[in-house]
């Protein structure tokens, strides 16, 4: 068997790996900063391990390296499966992964040495910025070369998922990042004022929109027809939801600087399109759970099934949870609360992370010539921490954030503040402990996959899996 | 704005509304027939994965519709399409205003009744003092703590030792115009490190007595006097702390003190004059005055 006939698999199975390791630690990471805020003296007075340092490390972590390299491992596996070819350019689909583990281990430096750029989900200073945009361009010219090789007329929907995806990221990444260094780890952004803060904020949703949004609609729409056995519900809705919900995106930022130095036709334009997202944002989440439709009944026997329909129910409470906190009223409230907090993590570890975590599953048993997972009652068990920890997570942050917001309008009848900031704080910390437990418990999860993937794994030699003809 | 910039937002983003707008009603347009939607399409990949092509659910379609109609009535009524601020003139600027007038409005007689009163008076009166409490835990207590006991560098306001005086008319002042704390370094005036030691030492003694037999005491009397006085009693019109009340802002510590000697001191008390008005701080210059006795 020459090459060419057969799948790519290394580089799947070794980014696959790498997303569980680096699943434990960034989260190992947020539980770390978690119970920080309940007991601040677990910084120990070490600058290096002090909550302003760990936090961006544990956003890092969860986003990029674990959210990336599931991203990296499900795109190589499913433009390879559906285009009917082999991955394009071994070695660079090799230097991605080994750039991109560079980029994590760069990142897990200089994050705690306080190297930072400031900028939220871009603190990576300017010399990894670099290493960032020359891998993340490979990753491109590896995922659309393999597709203009592709031996089927249609490009699946996944694909255009996952090249909206690179495609965007590589733009957001390089001009948010456009900056003068002024040593080999301090540069300054080449905008300034409202200018730099409308260009962060344009990368930052977009991160969310392309990174945690679109990447994980690829895989979505891939693993779930896969593990459902169940044809996608509407090629049309895919079409429309696809180019709506790109379009609309791309505005929606300005919904993180309401009332402040933004003009006011700015934040108008984010909040109208934040709203119109909606639809666009639910397309895909129906398109998902109505390919379940018909498989109804597997879900009482297929953990990795309900991995994926509770990863979409909370995709579509978070996409409508989004919008209504880009209202300007409700903002008004929700802004700068822990409310904020709890949204990020109800998609973050309710839809990327059980999304991620059930193609994991599937595909694991399938890199490593295996039937299955070692146990399919640990990913039973593994599927209901997750459920408990993101429904704990989720309700503390709520009742925390909301009242939070609620204390800090509370006024006298004579005009002052009820309320003064420290107790506020003081009422926070119960439903600190409650984040921290649903923390813990969405992390022992992790844990027992660890087992039940070295359980499936060890022993075995990959053998490589040949291409198949396109039907 | 100018206005090419000015299009070039209104294009952009009504160009993409209009866009979705046509995306959905051509796609609806042309609906499957029924045997089309059930019959999977002929297109497989990887073996098992297929796509049907089922109509556009009728609800999420009026959802969408209805957004972006509700959009366009948005940018109709607020500002967004550019230069054309919308036809309810609304801007976060008038709408701030607006909040803070009819607050004033509410609230400002009461408290102009109060502002009219001497701290002496209003330390009489229950409501100014709970209004007064109310404005410490927002403006005060981040530095001086919720019960005014200070900290390190931050002076307690419940104890008889005033650095700027504790009279109605200074407090009022420290709130409303702020202050400037500085000690001078004085690293420069001594010889060596011994005679520095001897004046940590006099300096921490001085409680007890100036000890006129310590070779530090010259010094004092020729340098340190002009501000903390013959006596050690500091001068409450510079801000220059009584060195024998045992009452130790930066600590009592030999080394604490000997930093202040060397290094000098800044104390800032930021000016609340603007941020709170004349006559709430008339209320928290009362509501002070009473923590103190």
């Amino acid at each position: 068997m020459d090459l060419q006939s057969t799948y790519n698999d290394k580089v799947v199975r070794q980014f696959a790996i790498m997303t569980v390791v680096w699943g434990v630690v960034g989260m190992l990471v947020g539980v770390i900063i978690a119970a920080q805020l309940i007991w601040p003296g677990l910084s120990l007075d070490l600058p290096w391990l002090s909550y302003g340092r760990l936090r961006p490390l544990h956003t890092n972590a969860v986003i990029f390296a674990f959210g990336g390299s599931a991203l990296f491992a499900t795109a190589y596996y499913v433009v390879q499966r559906t285009c009917h070819v082999r991955l394009a350019f071994d070695k660079l689909a090799a230097f991605t992964f080994w750039g991109w583990q560079a980029v994590i281990v760069l990142a897990a430096i200089t994050l705690p040495l306080g190297i930072t750029q400031s900028k939220e989900y871009a603190e990576l200073e300017w010399p990894i910025d670099l290493l960032i945009a020359v891998v993340w361009v490979s990753y491109a010219v590896v995922f659309l070369t393999t597709i203009g090789r592709r031996r089927v007329k249609h490009i699946y929907v996944a694909n255009w998922f996952y090249a909206a995806f690179i495609i965007t990221v590589a733009v957001l990444h390089i001009f948010n990042n456009l900056s003068i260094p002024v040593s080999m780890w301090k540069s300054y952004p080449v905008y300034s004022g409202v200018v730099d803060a409308m260009m962060q904020w344009w990368y930052g949703h977009n991160a969310v929109g392309f990174f945690l949004t679109a990447g994980f609609l690829g895989m979505m729409y891939y693993f779930v027809p896969k593990q459902a056995q169940r044809p996608v519900y509407s090629y049309r809705l895919s079409v429309v939801h696809f180019w709506a919900l790109i379009a609309i995106y791309m505005w929606a930022g300005p919904h993180h600087l309401h009332y402040t130095s933004l003009p006011n036709w700015a934040q108008s334009i984010g909040m109208v399109f934040s709203i119109i997202l909606l639809a666009p944002s639910w397309g895909g989440m129906i398109n998902g759970i109505m390919t379940l439709s018909g498989a109804w009944h597997k879900l009482r026997t297929d953990p990795i099934l309900k991995f994926m329909i509770v990863s979409l129910s909370f995709y579509g409470m978070s996409t409508f949870e989004g919008p209504m906190m880009s209202i300007k009223t409700v903002n008004a409230l929700s802004h700068y609360t822990d409310w904020t907090i709890g949204h990020v993590h109800s998609g973050a570890l309710g839809w990327v992370a059980m999304m991620t975590i059930g193609a994991l599953y599937c595909l694991i048993p399938r890199l490593f010539n295996k039937e299955s997972m070692h146990s399919t009652k640990l990913i039973d068990v593994h599927f209901w921490t997750s459920t408990i920890g993101v429904v704990l997570y989720a309700v503390s942050m709520w009742i925390s954030g909301i009242t939070q917001g609620l204390m800090w309008r509370a006024l006298n009848d004579d005009g002052t503040l009820t309320y003064s900031f420290i107790e506020t704080v003081k009422f926070n910390y119960p439903y600190y402990g409650l984040r921290l437990l649903g923390g813990v418990i969405f992390l022992s999860g992790m844990l027992i996959m660890v087992y039940n993937v070295w359980m499936t794994i060890r022993q075995v030699k990959p053998q490589a899996v040949a291409v198949i003809q396109p039907a | 704005m100018s206005s090419a910039f000015s299009w070039y937002i209104i294009i952009g983003t009504v160009g993409s509304m209009l866009a979705c707008f046509w995306l959905v009603v051509w796609t609806n347009r042309q609906r499957a027939s029924s045997e089309e939607i059930k019959e999977s399409e002929s297109h497989v990949w990887d073996e098992d994965v297929r796509e049907l092509n089922n109509p556009l659910p009728m609800w999420w379609l009026w959802l969408f519709i209805l957004t972006l109609i509700w959009g366009g009535g948005y940018f109709l009524y607020y500002p967004g399409l550019g230069s054309f601020g919308g036809l309810g003139s609304w801007s976060q600027e008038e709408q701030y205003l607006k909040e803070v007038a009819a607050a004033e409005s509410r609230y400002g007689p009461m408290f102009a009744q109060y502002g009219s009163m001497d701290a002496e008076q209003l330390v009489n009166d229950p409501t100014a003092l709970n209004i007064g409490k109310s404005l410490y835990s927002n403006y005060c207590a981040q530095c001086h703590g919720s019960s005014a006991l200070g900290g390190r560098g931050f002076p307690n306001l419940t104890d008889d030792a005033w650095l700027y005086g504790g009279e109605p008319a200074q407090i009022e002042h420290s709130i409303v115009s702020g202050r400037n704390g500085i000690m001078p370094p004085l690293a420069a005036v001594f010889a060596d490190e011994a005679e520095i030691d001897a004046m940590v030492t006099y300096v921490q003694n001085m409680p007890e007595g100036m000890d006129a037999t310590s070779p530090a005491h010259s010094k004092y009397m020729m340098l340190c006097i002009a501000c903390h006085g013959p006596d050690g009693k500091g001068n409450q019109a510079l801000g220059a702390p009584s060195l024998v009340d045992n009452d130790w802002l930066y600590g009592s510590s030999a080394a604490e003190i000997r930093k202040s000697i060397v290094e000098g001191r800044n104390g800032v008390m930021p000016a609340h004059g603007n941020l709170i008005g004349a006559d709430r701080a008339r209320i928290l210059t009362a509501y002070v005055y009473k923590l103190s006795r």
